[in-house]
């Protein structure tokens, strides 16, 4: 899992050229806390310690958590997702190879639903101009929630890139109009969609060294593609591209790193098959029709628990036996 | 150029052939005592033919074929049988199976051999002769020979498996260099033998030799066979995974190869038809591999029986030796014992020591990254098989083709978790088995059991339709007597019939053995009947006078 790890490096690398280096904060503080939490739970659980804290999984589900959540937002909300996601996603079902769902995304969705207040603070890319916190004035709102004297948070934080989507699609506007805002690039955020192609970059890596296979990303990604673009076709002013949904929120990091842990999802090639064009769609669904701004973490876990019933009907005809199915 | 098929997964271990092919087969010298089993094949056990002390003759059937499934054992040489019991052979349970134990006397002087011309016989005749010869498959599972001659479909293609996939092992390899012709000849038996279309030698690619001396043999034999090089990939040496590779047939699961029209013999055991049929010898000898952990790596022409510590003398083990592998790295079996003795299957022997073959690191969770099933040649899920295997839910692991398993190993050399993958499906099998056993033991004593409850309430039944029978006779005798017949009558009467039914009981119980007798013991017998007699008498006419015995 080191290589996973490994190819997480662009995309974090790009974060920080665009977002400053608060997110290298959030990323240690989700890394420390989960090596405790899963430390103390293996001693709980009488299980050996270092072979399990050296296989990198913990550090894996705290990375992709970290990067989840906004680097503005109050150090305890990272480390109460990391705790949850560790001691409640992974140890209590039984540790690693054990746990039905992804850790990351029970984490998120624990923190989405329980504060979804702290989980909009997400800093505008420095290029846009504004206020711009200094990273000790980030850091002093992170730990001690002091914001320099005569700003207030709006000033310095904002929506996502589908979030604001979302709401200015509500308040009538066109995406034609919604697209000439400054926060949005050439594809869809303005520095996410540089972060979302680092991602991607690094996915690229894992597919072409064959530590992921090809089904759960590209049909992912092709899912996703199809039902924007056929959205977009019938009406382009109110969905936007299909380029856009791919490189916004957590598509890229969804395809090739989240939906792609192994433990959580189908070890038949039609059932990754299944399994990815299905949370292809309930993104898109819950992205445009849903009530949150990104849908990633919940089609993946709604896709997690169809996981055994998947596999038990993708079983593919074993050596000897493929002339005796047809 | 022939086109070639592919089969899913497989490996690329390291070959480490290099080491046991600098030097020729060599012969071992005669040891002093061979240990031959029992049990060699695959199938029934033989069954022993000689007695402890005799004295047999090189080539003399030693062990009858235990049943129809099972092979003939000879006497690898000259000698005095010096005991017949269970001995500690090679395999994993270090379980004793039954075995000859020849004192070699060195004489070497061969009893009678049968060759036969091939041409004048048919299929079954074949057969009748390799069976005779005791020749069983040379390439590890050792099957009878003349069980694969059996066919009922024509056999389109004889296939020659001289692949040798499993790492280590160069047995075939050396075979196939120095003794082409022999084998090329056994080839044209077997050909003969399953009016075969085509023959087709596989070899892995990784023996150009091997190859060269195959095709200068066909060649010289102007025979139509084919020589094909077959990529080396573990485990292409499998016969289904060969045939696969060479005509692209998938033989079904749970069927045989000559249902597709196709059969495979090994190398070596088309060698050691043509010995059979050619020189009339039967199975003495086999080449096998001594590598691993030793000074000179080689291989052995050797008799059947020579206890492997001897073979691993020649090779001269390095002392940080610390266990013997038997056959492959990926497939072999670790040895109860260096002492056990070399059988028809055994192709390569192994010293191991830790730095050679380094034990696993500890076994991890299973993250479902499916390597394995990316490798399985068998096409299974190796990962849900062994989640079925250590949860013991075995009915799962069979829906999910758990005995469809070759146990090539394939899976646990790749597993990143280190999970010993094939311990845990054999651990499955057998226990699937053990329980299969037990089931049919217990069916068996259930019917038993019942079958005897029937025989007893029938008998009981018997018993009282008799009691019946009498009775109404019993009564029907009486009926005729005089209604008016006195109380001394009646009771007279009912002494009588007494009489005549202990008379009757008597001469049923009589025994049989009193037919044949001398004229005094007859006498004798007649004195102490009619003593037994006038007792009866004497007791039926007291108890006459006596009155109900009293209750007290």
């Amino acid at each position: 899992m080191l290589r996973v790890l490994l190819a997480l490096i662009p995309g974090i690398a790009l974060y920080v050229w665009y977002f400053g280096p608060a997110i290298l904060v959030s990323l240690t503080l989700a890394s420390v806390t989960a090596l405790a939490t899963e430390a103390v739970m293996l001693k709980l659980r009488a299980r050996p310690i270092r072979p399990f804290l050296s296989d990198n999984s913990a550090l894996l589900t705290a990375w992709l958590l970290a990067l989840s959540v906004p680097p503005l937002a109050p150090w305890w909300l990272v480390v109460v997702g990391v705790a949850f996601a560790i001691v409640v996603a992974k140890q209590l079902y039984g540790g690693l190879g054990s746990n039905p769902f992804n850790p990351a995304m029970i984490g998120y969705a624990v923190l989405i639903i329980s504060f979804p207040h702290e989980m909009t603070h997400w800093i505008s890319p420095q290029a846009l101009g504004g206020v711009h916190l200094s990273f000790a004035e980030q850091m002093s709102y992170v730990f001690r929630h002091m914001l320099p004297p005569g700003l207030t948070l709006d000033a310095v934080t904002m929506s996502t890139p589908l979030d604001t989507l979302k709401t200015q699609l509500h308040l009538g506007h066109s995406v034609g109009e919604i697209r000439e805002l400054p926060i949005y690039g050439r594809l869809a955020g303005h520095g996410s969609e540089m972060v979302a192609a680092g991602f991607a970059l690094g996915g690229l890596y894992l597919l072409f060294t064959r530590i992921i296979s090809w089904h759960l990303p590209l049909v992912f990604l092709g899912t996703l593609f199809t039902m924007a673009g056929v959205f977009h076709l019938f009406d382009p002013a109110h969905y936007v591209t299909p380029l856009f949904h791919w490189f916004s929120g957590a598509a890229m990091i969804g395809a090739f790193f989240i939906l792609t842990d192994p433990i959580s999802s189908p070890t038949t090639a039609k059932g990754k098959i299944i399994f990815a064009a299905g949370a292809g769609i309930l993104t898109y669904m819950i992205r445009v029709f849903g009530g949150f701004p990104d849908g990633i973490a919940f089609a993946t876990i709604l896709m997690n628990m169809c996981v055994p019933i998947i596999d038990a009907y993708t079983q593919p005809a074993i050596f000897g036996q493929k002339d005796a199915k047809k | 150029m022939r086109r070639l098929f592919t089969f899913h997964g497989g490996i690329h271990p390291p070959a480490n052939k290099a080491q046991s092919t600098t030097l020729p087969i060599a012969h071992t010298p005669l040891p002093e005592m061979l240990i031959i089993s029992m049990h060699q094949h695959a199938g029934e056990i033989a069954k022993p033919a000689v007695q402890a002390g005799e004295r047999v003759l090189k080539g003399q059937l030693i062990g009858t074929p235990g049943g129809s499934f099972s092979a003939a054992i000879h006497a690898p040489t000259s000698g005095t049988i010096s005991a017949i019991d269970m001995q500690v052979v090679a395999h994993p349970s270090s379980l004793p199976e039954l075995c000859i134990t020849l004192q070699v006397d060195g004489r070497e002087e061969w009893g009678e051999r049968h060759a036969v011309d091939y041409r004048n016989l048919g299929n079954a005749e074949l057969q009748t002769h390799l069976r005779a010869q005791g020749v069983v498959g040379l390439g590890g599972a050792a099957f009878p020979s003349d069980m694969k001659l059996r066919h009922t479909l024509p056999v389109q293609t004889l296939i020659l498996n001289g692949a040798e996939c499993e790492p280590w092992i160069t047995c075939d390899d050396m075979l196939m260099r120095e003794r082409a012709a022999e084998i090329v000849r056994g080839a044209e038996i077997l050909r003969h033998a399953l009016d075969a279309r085509e023959v087709l030698f596989g070899i892995e690619d990784n023996k150009p030799e091997a190859i060269a001396a195959i095709q200068h043999a066909v060649d010289g034999s102007r025979l139509p066979f084919e020589v094909i090089a077959v990529p080396t990939i573990y485990p292409g040496g499998s016969a289904k995974h060969l045939i696969k590779m060479l005509t692209g047939l998938e033989v079904p699961s749970g069927k045989l190869p000559t249902d597709v029209g196709v059969q495979c013999f090994n190398v070596g055991t088309a060698h050691g038809i043509k010995r059979a049929c050619d020189d009339g010898e039967p199975l003495l000898t086999r080449v096998i591999t001594v590598t691993g952990n030793v000074v000179q790596a080689r291989n052995y022409e050797a008799l059947i029986g020579t206890r492997f510590s001897e073979l691993l003398a020649l090779g001269q083990t390095l002392p940080d030796t610390n266990r013997y592998i038997m056959g492959g790295p990926m497939m072999g079996l670790e040895l109860p014992a260096a002492e056990v003795p070399l059988v028809k299957a055994s192709n390569c022997i192994i010293a191991a020591s830790d730095a050679l073959f380094p034990p696993p690191p500890p076994a991890l969770p299973c993250i479902r990254c499916t390597r394995c099933a990316d490798v399985c040649p068998a096409e299974l899920q190796p990962q849900d098989l062994y989640w079925f295997s250590q949860s013991n839910n075995f009915g799962k692991a069979q829906e999910f083709h758990l005995f469809d398993c070759i146990e090539c190993g394939a899976c646990a050399y790749v597993c990143p978790s280190n999970i010993p993958l094939v311990h845990y499906y054999r651990y499955a099998k057998s226990e699937i088995r053990a329980r299969d056993q037990e089931k049919r033991a217990a069916d068996l004593a259930r019917e038993r059991h019942e079958f005897r409850q029937l025989r007893i309430e029938r008998e009981k039944q018997e018993k009282a339709e008799r009691l019946a029978q009498k009775e109404r006779e019993n009564a029907a005798r009486a009926a005729p007597a005089p209604v008016a017949a006195s109380d001394e009558d009646t009771r007279q009467m009912r002494i009588n019939a007494a009489l005549e039914r202990a008379k009757a009981q008597a001469a049923a119980a009589q025994p049989k053995n009193i037919d044949h007798l001398t004229p005094e013991q007859q006498a004798e017998i007649a004195a102490v009947e009619a003593r037994r007699a006038h007792l009866h008498k004497i007791a039926a006419d007291s108890g006459a006078d006596d009155e109900p015995p009293k209750q007290s």
